[in-house]
């Protein structure tokens, strides 16, 4: 059935305000993925001075500390999922949620109680509809995340991991996000954040500085491994944001791309319908005439 | 002319400050600590509460800190604090207003661990704003 002139133009011109729209939103996405690699290359001089002061305690002493303590048996896991408070981002939430629901099996299956820390509005949403208990949630900043916000879920997190089994603390704590790999690429990932794992820097070969410290190497980590952790934490929530700017610039992308053939196909109908009228007009009126005539 | 040293300070989103400095004095947990060009490589923790430097140009930097590190190494000094903010960068009334808020709130019997690190913050800022003057 072909439509009518009138409905094809008015199917035409919503379509590209659809266009205008997802066009918009496409710019917006991409500029602010500069800024949102702008707020993570800002951070790189803390996490550079981190890790070096990390890795000094680290080099003075066997670090024995609960935050850095492989527990002997882990019955208990917690996953702290990133997903995005908005869709019309393509695949990017639901990504995050399959990892995150594969790890959740993968723990089940090898026997542990997994509880489950979520951010993100879209993560919040798949959770509640299909009733699933969620230990606490964050939303509200993930294209955008401040360090207040990575200080809030560490102190969560952290002490979770260090309350006793009575009180329901956990032994492991991973964390699925979505890796910026490249504006193309982004990819979800999980990584455990505790126990930590200290790396020693530039090696054992080197020797440092003989570091001194006040008031003692115990209360200098006590301090700094928690600042490590909200780091850590910080650095995937930056990492997730990246990612979803990208994938919404991606979807809108092809949205826009999309809407842009849709008008296309539109205009060719509607031409075409103009045509078969005017054609179908004339006809009518040589029909006509030539009906006159051989009277 | 004092010898010189590099100075960063550095908070959990940006580069605060970095320069030659002649001086850098900061408030550890267990008292206040001088650094000069050549100090042993120290880490210490901070207390909530201000750093000075002087820097290498004669101007005073004043810095609100809450809690963090220094860290001497033999290349440079570093301030590593996760709310560190320059002095002129705040707004007074606002961190004081901040401060009322939250002892109003202390007051009421609120003595959970947020209240009290983000009472320390709002009162280092305005240590560190008034001495700026």
């Amino acid at each position: 059935m072909v439509a009518s002139l009138r409905e094809l133009r008015e199917r035409n011109r919503s379509v590209q305000a659809t266009q205008k729209i997802t066009r918009a939103m496409e710019l917006i996405a991409a500029s602010r993925i500069t800024k949102a690699q702008a707020a993570a290359r800002a951070t790189l001089p803390y996490t550079r001075e981190l890790n070096r002061a990390v890795s000094a305690v680290a080099g003075h002493s066997d670090i024995r500390h609960p935050l850095t303590t492989e527990r002997d048996s882990v019955g208990k896991s917690a996953i702290l999922v990133i997903t995005s408070d908005r869709g019309l981002a393509g695949p990017y939430s639901s990504n995050v949620i399959r990892m995150a629901e594969r790890l959740t099996q993968t723990l089940l299956a090898e026997g542990r109680e997994v509880v489950t820390y979520m951010t993100g509005r879209k993560g919040i949403a798949y959770y509640e509809y299909r009733q699933r208990p969620l230990e606490q949630t964050w939303a509200g900043f993930s294209d955008k995340p401040t360090y207040a916000d990575s200080d809030a879920i560490s102190d969560a997190l952290i002490s979770k991991f260090l309350a006793s089994d009575e009180e329901g603390g956990v032994d492991e704590i991973q964390v699925v996000y979505t890796r910026f790999e490249s504006m193309l690429v982004q990819e979800p990932r999980v990584r455990r954040v505790m126990p930590l794992h200290v790396v020693r820097g530039e090696g054992e070969h080197e020797i440092g500085p003989l570091y001194t410290f006040e008031p003692d190497a115990e209360t200098v980590l006590d301090e700094l491994l928690p600042l490590y952790v909200r780091n850590r934490i910080h650095f995937y929530l930056m990492q997730a944001a990246a990612s979803e700017l990208a994938a919404k610039q991606k979807a809108m992308k092809a949205a826009t791309d999309n809407a842009q053939q849709l008008i296309e196909t539109l205009t060719r109908q509607t031409n075409q319908a103009r045509q078969a009228k005017i054609t179908q007009e004339i006809t009518e009126i040589v029909g006509g005439a030539s009906a006159l005539a051989e009277k | 002319m004092a010898e010189t040293f590099w100075v960063e300070v550095v908070s959990a989103d940006k580069l605060v400050w970095e320069g030659e400095a002649t001086q850098l004095t900061a408030m550890t947990t267990t008292g206040e600590v001088g650094i000069l060009a050549h100090h042993i490589p120290l880490i210490a923790t901070l207390a909530a509460g201000t750093a000075e430097i002087a820097a290498s140009d004669g101007v005073r930097h004043i810095i609100a800190v809450d809690g963090g590190f220094v860290s001497v190494t033999t290349e440079m000094a570093a301030i590593i604090s996760p709310y560190a903010a320059l002095a002129h960068d705040i707004d007074v009334t606002e961190a004081r207003r901040t401060l009322l808020n939250l002892e109003a709130k202390r007051e009421a019997g609120d003595n959970s661990l947020a209240t009290r690190s983000a009472y320390h913050r709002a009162m280092a800022q305005v240590k560190a704003a008034e001495r700026h003057k």
